[in-house]
């Protein structure tokens, strides 16, 4: 039973791994106003958002999964407060703090209207920080971090929202950027 | 049907209200009431049948679009739409 307890606790934190990089793709993808292919923008932001409550689905089955697990000896407080684990509580602690930064960062978002643009522009900013930390407790954490699979998918994770980033910060990212600067200069 | 033109499109059942100061153009609404708004040269949502200045803040929709209407509203990324009365 704790075995297979284990096996879903960990094959239900690379889901989630997953998708909360789809999401974060899509989120970019969102925020330059561009549609993706034939998908228009408004099924863009719907996915975007769809995409991340299932991430938050799976981190959900992760954390109570790996509760009944003896070897990780979970406390409550450790699903709260970071750091204070006792295996590896470092690595812990970085998979607590991205809980952490994910309930505000989901809560705020579905609560747009009620906190306002501010707090929910704000509070999303912390993906940028949610998901490295959230990679790096993958593989400061996971059991399978020698594994190539594993390997070649933080790769592929990492090389993908990395890319994102680049385009992010390039000119032009902005669907109308080139003629609205153009035009105003 | 065509509906765009004010009178096509008939009375107003509410306005959809632009915030100026806080839309990007980011065209989401255009898609989702492409009767009633096209986007101008800088991506802004601009009301058909009414000129080159458009509807201005306020654009009158009719009974049959205020469904998509309100989902506008509850998607604009930028929180730049409400609903009021005309
Ligand atoms: C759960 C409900 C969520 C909703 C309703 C939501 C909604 C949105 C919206 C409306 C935007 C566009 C903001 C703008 O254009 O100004 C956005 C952007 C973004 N979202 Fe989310 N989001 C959610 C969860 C998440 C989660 C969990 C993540 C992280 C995995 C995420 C990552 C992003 C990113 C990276 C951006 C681009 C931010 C930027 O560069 O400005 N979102 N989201
Ligand atoms: S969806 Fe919102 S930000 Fe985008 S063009 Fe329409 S009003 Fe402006």
């Amino acid at each position: 039973m704790n075995e297979a307890l284990w096996a879903l606790g960990r094959g239900t934190g690379v889901v989630s791994l997953a998708l909360f990089t789809v999401s974060v793709l899509l989120g970019i993808l969102n925020r330059s106003g561009r549609p993706l292919f034939t998908l228009p923008r408004f099924s863009v932001a719907l996915v975007h958002r769809n995409v991340a409550l299932l991430a938050t689905a799976f981190l959900a089955i992760h954390l109570v999964t790996l509760f009944g697990d003896s070897y990780a000896q979970l406390r409550l407080v450790d699903f709260v407060v970071p750091f204070l684990g006792a295996a590896k509580p470092f690595w812990l602690g970085l998979g607590t703090l991205a809980v952490d930064l994910m309930l505000a960062i989901v809560i705020t978002a579905l609560l747009r209207g009620v906190v306002g643009v501010r707090v929910f522009k704000a509070v999303h900013w912390l993906t940028y920080l949610m998901w490295p930390v959230a990679l790096l407790h993958s593989i400061g954490n996971g059991t399978d971090v020698g594994q190539t699979w594993f390997i070649a998918f933080a790769a592929t994770c990492s090389i993908a929202v990395v890319a994102a980033l680049v385009w992010r910060l390039s000119r032009g990212f902005i669907e109308y950027q080139n003629v609205r600067v153009e035009r105003a200069s | 049907m065509n509906l765009r033109t004010p009178e096509a499109r008939g009375p107003a059942a509410a306005l959809l209200h632009i915030d100026w100061t806080r839309c990007d153009g980011r065209g989401l609404c255009t898609e989702i009431l492409p009767e009633l708004l096209a986007r101008d040269d800088w991506g802004y949502p601009l009301a058909y049948g009414y000129g080159s200045a458009g509807a201005g803040s306020n654009v009158p929709v009719p009974d049959t679009l205020l469904a998509a209407a309100a989902d506008a509203v509850s998607l604009c990324p930028r929180q730049a739409l409400t609903l009021v009365d005309p």
